[in-house]
């Protein structure tokens, strides 16, 4: 099982709300789905975001994915570090992997728990 | 879904498999990049069962290649393979294929890709119907396993008696391969040494496993389709739905090697025009970029605020070490040199024209 501590959406973001501080990232099933990770595009301290919108991009050796965001709202933090060092994705991304911290306004209605997730990626394979 | 005769060997090896042209294929089994510098380096092991495989046989089976396909089959020596392209009349690509005149002399093989296979049957079938030529799919009769990269010689030598050394690039022969007879051919989408063997239905497995025993000591790994698209990409081979495609002519495509006007085939009357014409307008080039973005297909190519053309292929290079693409371009533009930008969610990141292939292994 994955981290119980969030929510998940289908297409493989997580976030795991704290005082209203959304941390959101992808999950260890999407990193090994991409493989060959080269490029990573984060939004920037101060921009805001979408629910269910796309808020960055990340390019593998053969395809380009939309990453999308679970909650509404405005960019406190992106994690800066994280396009140079693609290879935390595949060590740690429930941990230092995170892409971006928001304040959040609204949530996606489409957050599954990690059991239900967990099943998704099953069916998904 | 169909699959090969190696699906479950593949699985075993831990290989994604994904959908490829209605085959299930193995896309990788540890990385691309990986892969890809395997095939460079040392050896990879390839199942292209899904390939389209075509006997041409009868009287008539030469006129027929004639009117079939863009290269002169006439020229074709016994036992010796040609690229051509299959056209319909309005000189649009309709496949890319290799045609090999049988060693014996006794007629003609084709490979075509999977994905074209039932329309590329269905042309030369109802072209057929004018000759005295049989057409036999024989894409299930017949296995394709190929080898390929600078160890390719010494592994392979080891399963056949026929002797490579002698087998000369783009020639093929009538060989015994782990004690059976198969056909074997010095081809490849690689852009290295290497051979594709092309197996009777039920060797594959035994044939598959003995490359392996051979290879082992040699570091042969097995390679899926996506470190195969790099490695073809790299060596500046079209891919069909990528630089070739029913939009786009031999021609503009810089193809004009394969296809020989002394002799009538579909859409000779239109490439001819073209050349009255003095061309289409637009050039398929090569471009690489000092961006971190990579180019990718379907991406808009800007120069001096207007659009002039659009990204076919764009791949990370593990050999150069840079991105890569392949693109058609305005042909006033398609010089090497010239600095373009190619557009990334209407962002401009830079790009330049640059010979084509980007490599090219020493010989």
């Amino acid at each position: 099982m994955r981290p119980t501590d969030r929510k998940y959406l289908k297409s493989h973001e997580w976030c795991k709300i704290e005082n209203g501080i959304a941390t959101i990232g992808i999950s260890d099933h999407a990193v090994s789905h991409l493989s060959d990770l080269v490029f990573l595009d984060l939004p920037a301290k101060g921009s805001s975001v979408t629910a269910g919108e796309s808020f960055g991009e990340i390019e593998s050796v053969k395809a380009v994915s939309s990453l999308y965001s679970p909650v509404s709202g405005e960019v406190v933090d992106s994690n800066t570090q994280l396009p140079d060092n693609l290879e935390w994705l595949a060590q740690e991304p429930f941990g230092k992997a995170w892409m971006m911290k928001v304040r959040v306004t609204s949530q996606s209605p489409d957050l599954i728990d990690a059991a239900a997730y967990d099943a998704h990626c099953k069916a998904e394979g | 879904m169909q699959a090969t005769a190696l699906e479950k060997i593949h699985v075993a090896l831990g290989a994604r498999m994904v959908p490829f042209a209605g085959w299930s294929m193995p896309v990788q089994y540890r990385g691309i990049l990986d892969e890809a510098r395997v095939v460079r380096s040392k050896a990879g092991l390839f199942d292209l069962g899904h390939m389209g495989r075509v006997r041409v046989r009868g009287p008539q089976a030469e006129t027929f290649l004639q009117r079939l396909q863009t290269n002169d089959a006439a020229a074709i020596p016994p036992g010796r393979i040609r690229y051509a392209m299959i056209l319909d009349d309005n000189g649009r690509t309709q496949d890319d294929i290799l045609v090999y005149r049988n060693p014996g002399n006794d007629g003609f093989f084709l490979v075509v890709n999977a994905g074209n296979c039932a329309r590329d049957l269905g042309i030369m079938r109802a072209l057929a119907g004018n000759f005295d030529v049989e057409v036999e799919d024989c894409t299930h009769s017949l296995g394709m396993i190929a080898i390929q990269g600078p160890l390719s010689q010494q592994i392979t030598q080891r399963l056949t008696n026929a002797d490579l050394a002698a087998l000369k690039y783009y020639a093929w022969t009538e060989a015994t391969v782990c004690g059976a007879p198969m056909t074997v051919s010095r081809t490849g989408y690689t852009g290295e040494d290497g051979f594709e063997v092309y197996v009777p239905a039920g060797h594959e497995p035994k044939v598959w496993q003995a490359f392996f025993d051979a290879g082992r000591e040699h570091g042969l790994e097995p390679i899926g389709l996506g470190a195969r698209d790099t490695l073809r990409h790299e060596a500046g081979m079209p891919l069909y739905g990528h630089e070739i495609d029913e939009t786009t002519n031999p021609l503009e495509a810089g193809l004009d090697w394969a296809v020989k006007m002394n002799h009538d085939f579909t859409g000779r009357g239109a490439l001819e025009r073209v050349i009255a014409a003095g061309g289409t307008g637009r050039k398929l080039v090569g471009l690489t970029t000092t961006s971190k973005r990579c180019p990718r297909q379907g991406y808009p190519l800007v120069h001096g605020g207007a659009q002039v053309g659009h990204v076919c292929s764009g791949s990370i290079s593990p050999t150069l070490d840079t991105n890569i693409a392949t693109a058609y371009l305005r042909s006033d533009l398609a010089t090497p040199g010239t600095e373009l930008q190619f557009l990334v969610r209407d962002k401009g990141e830079p790009c330049t024209v640059v010979a084509m292939p980007f490599y090219k292994r020493a010989r």
